[in-house]
């Protein structure tokens, strides 16, 4: 950084950067992959446990009560006691409490969708004769559509940052970077490793809203219907 | 035609909503079930596409127990309309057209053609074609509703509170496209309203349901206004029965009379002779001017100086004694002017000739709709 006086510490030094470019990449895609996968098998797990919740409503509110109560568990608590069974420093140990706090959004998402199509909406579906399942395909779902993608942003830039609090149990993606400064005293790694978290939340961010704004140009502007 | 045969709708709670109600829909006609809310109506309206089972009795369509029907089969073959139009936001407003030719698995081209067909019919401007639900206001999008449920030509369409969330200029004004809809298609309509003045405007016969879904009367409407079954009918129709139903009773056979009128070009000179106290006063086209009163005329002049009283008229052959009796209303006069379509003077309607049709309407059984 130029006007900084040479023998204080810099914030950030590029060469530091530079030399270990590669190492950060991969730590970075490690992250992405640890971040994403249990948001993708928490929706997938979501959609039939909310359709599910969305019908019998006595069903819904103990599987939200379970799901809640694990939400609530310290992430490095679950990391540590996963250590024995799926082992010390895998992605496994990381993603499995991941996709268990990904699917405490999105459950309730999916029940919330469901129940965001109007009642009058509903009924002309059964009044044209949509069998159930072609109603529950081609009226409902898609009507969910913008209350599930905005619980999905929630969890997706959530499961980003949550990913960090691995590196405590040897695998945290770009969570490594910052014990690596932190131990070293020695900022570089922890201002580059955040940078790089808040642009891969930032980016997955952007990419459901586009998708959004493709897959519901009906919502764009909500008025009465 | 569909029959309610001794239908009744009891809930597990005991609850009953309809008790043993049985009512024949003539086809091509507007049935209308009216009452206060609770009376069972919408209900009755849903067990004919069995969107409700009946608990006792049978629902019959041209005869077929509507219960031997597997039900999205049957409801592809009935329209459906209801109260905030319950288009589908996500779709387009031409895929929400073509919504049950699609379920019958129609080629696309074509539900998509009969859509654009339907929205012209119904006065929709094409160009809403592509737009969504949410830019449509709340008249347009329950027009789309009415599309809809057309899209498919089914013989029966049922109708609940259609148009009881749109303003009144609004409501008026799809009650008489339906009514011009219906004059074109001949459907057999179950019209579900709360709006006792609805059922009259739009009914050919009128069920008036009670609170408990029972049967209070069934009739049409002049005779439901002239002889309301009970004082539950009577109060359900409200104020104003008697004016109402005039509305019923033609004005067709009114006597007019040709004498009492004069161009205003003519000169004051020349009418001062009339015997009737009031003289109509039209322009070179035979368009109404106003009244004059013959006593009150100038020396001299034309009556195009004079200061005319203002007048009402009505439409000959269109009105109603009620537009008739409304036109007297307006003018100093006491008499009315009956104009043709154009709005050309065919004649006046004089106080007395229209007692003696008030006399009558009140003596006959009803009289003939307007």
């Amino acid at each position: 950084m130029p006007g900084v006086p040479v023998r204080e510490e810099p914030l950030v030094r590029w060469d530091w950067i530079g030399r270990n470019w590669p190492a950060i990449q991969a730590l970075l895609a490690d992250h992405a992959v640890m971040a994403l996968v249990p948001v993708a098998v928490g929706l997938l797990v979501a959609l039939p446990v909310g359709l599910a919740g969305a019908r019998w409503r006595g069903l819904y509110q103990p599987t939200v009560g379970v799901v809640n109560v694990v939400y609530s568990l310290p992430s490095l608590a679950v990391f540590i006691v996963l250590i024995p069974v799926t082992g010390l420093a895998t992605r496994m140990t990381v993603m499995v409490p991941l996709a268990f706090y990904a699917l405490a959004v999105l459950i309730p998402a999916v029940v919330d969708g469901l129940a965001s199509v109007p009642g009058h909406v509903r009924q002309s579906a059964v009044a044209m004769g949509f069998t159930p399942l072609r109603r529950l395909l081609r009226v409902e779902l898609p009507i969910a559509v913008p209350v599930v993608l905005a619980g999905l942003r929630v969890a997706t830039v959530s499961s980003v940052s949550l990913v960090s609090v691995g590196a405590l149990v040897g695998r945290g993606g770009l969570g490594y970077l910052f014990i690596d400064g932190w131990q070293r005293q020695f900022p570089t790694p922890i201002v580059v490793g955040i940078a790089l978290v808040v642009l891969l939340a930032a980016v997955a961010d952007t990419l459901l809203v586009l998708a959004q704004r493709l897959l519901t140009p009906w919502a764009r502007a909500r008025g009465t219907a | 035609m569909i029959t309610f045969d001794g239908v009744t709708k009891r809930y597990a709670d005991g609850t009953v909503a309809v008790d043993d109600l049985s009512l024949e829909a003539p086809t091509g006609e507007i049935t209308v079930l009216v009452g206060p809310s609770g009376c069972g109506k919408t209900t009755s309206l849903r067990m004919i596409n069995r969107m409700i089972d009946a608990t006792e009795g049978r629902v019959l369509i041209d005869g077929v127990d509507v219960r031997t029907v597997d039900p999205p089969t049957l409801r592809r073959g009935i329209g459906y309309v209801i109260q905030q139009a319950g288009l589908f936001p996500h779709r387009k407003i031409v895929d929400n057209v073509a919504t049950v030719p699609h379920l019958l698995g129609w080629d696309r081209r074509k539900a998509r053609a009969r859509a654009m067909e339907l929205l012209e019919r119904v006065g929709l401007d094409p160009g809403l074609a592509g737009r969504y639900p949410f830019q449509l206001s709340g008249g347009q999008q329950q027009r789309v509703g009415v599309a809809r449920a057309l899209a498919a030509d089914p013989p029966v369409l049922l109708m609940d509170e259609p148009f009881s969330a749109v303003d009144p200029v609004v409501r008026a004004s799809l009650q008489e496209e339906l009514l011009r809809l219906q004059a074109e298609f001949t459907k057999t309509i179950v019209f579900v309203t709360h709006d006792i003045d609805e059922a009259v405007k739009l009914g050919d016969r009128v069920a008036v349901l009670r609170v408990g879904g029972r049967m209070a009367q069934l009739a049409d409407p002049a005779t439901l206004l002239a002889r309301p079954a009970d004082d539950f009918v009577a109060e359900f129709l409200g104020r104003d029965r008697g004016i109402r139903r005039l509305s019923f009773v033609s004005g067709e056979g009114l006597r007019l009379r040709t004498d009492l009128t004069a161009p205003a070009s003519a000169e004051v000179s020349s009418v001062r002779g009339t015997a009737a106290p009031w003289l109509a006063v039209v322009d070179a086209d035979d368009r109404p001017l106003g009244w004059v009163r013959v006593g009150e005329l100038p020396e001299s002049g034309t009556l195009a100086d004079v200061r005319l009283a203002p007048y009402g008229t009505f439409v000959r052959g269109r009105d109603s004694l009620r537009g008739a009796l409304d036109a007297t209303l307006l003018s100093p006069s006491g008499n009315a002017i009956a104009v043709d379509d154009s709005g050309r003077v065919r004649g006046v309607l004089t106080r007395e000739t229209l007692e003696e049709a008030l006399r009558q309407a009140a003596g006959g059984a009803g009289g003939a709709r307007a």
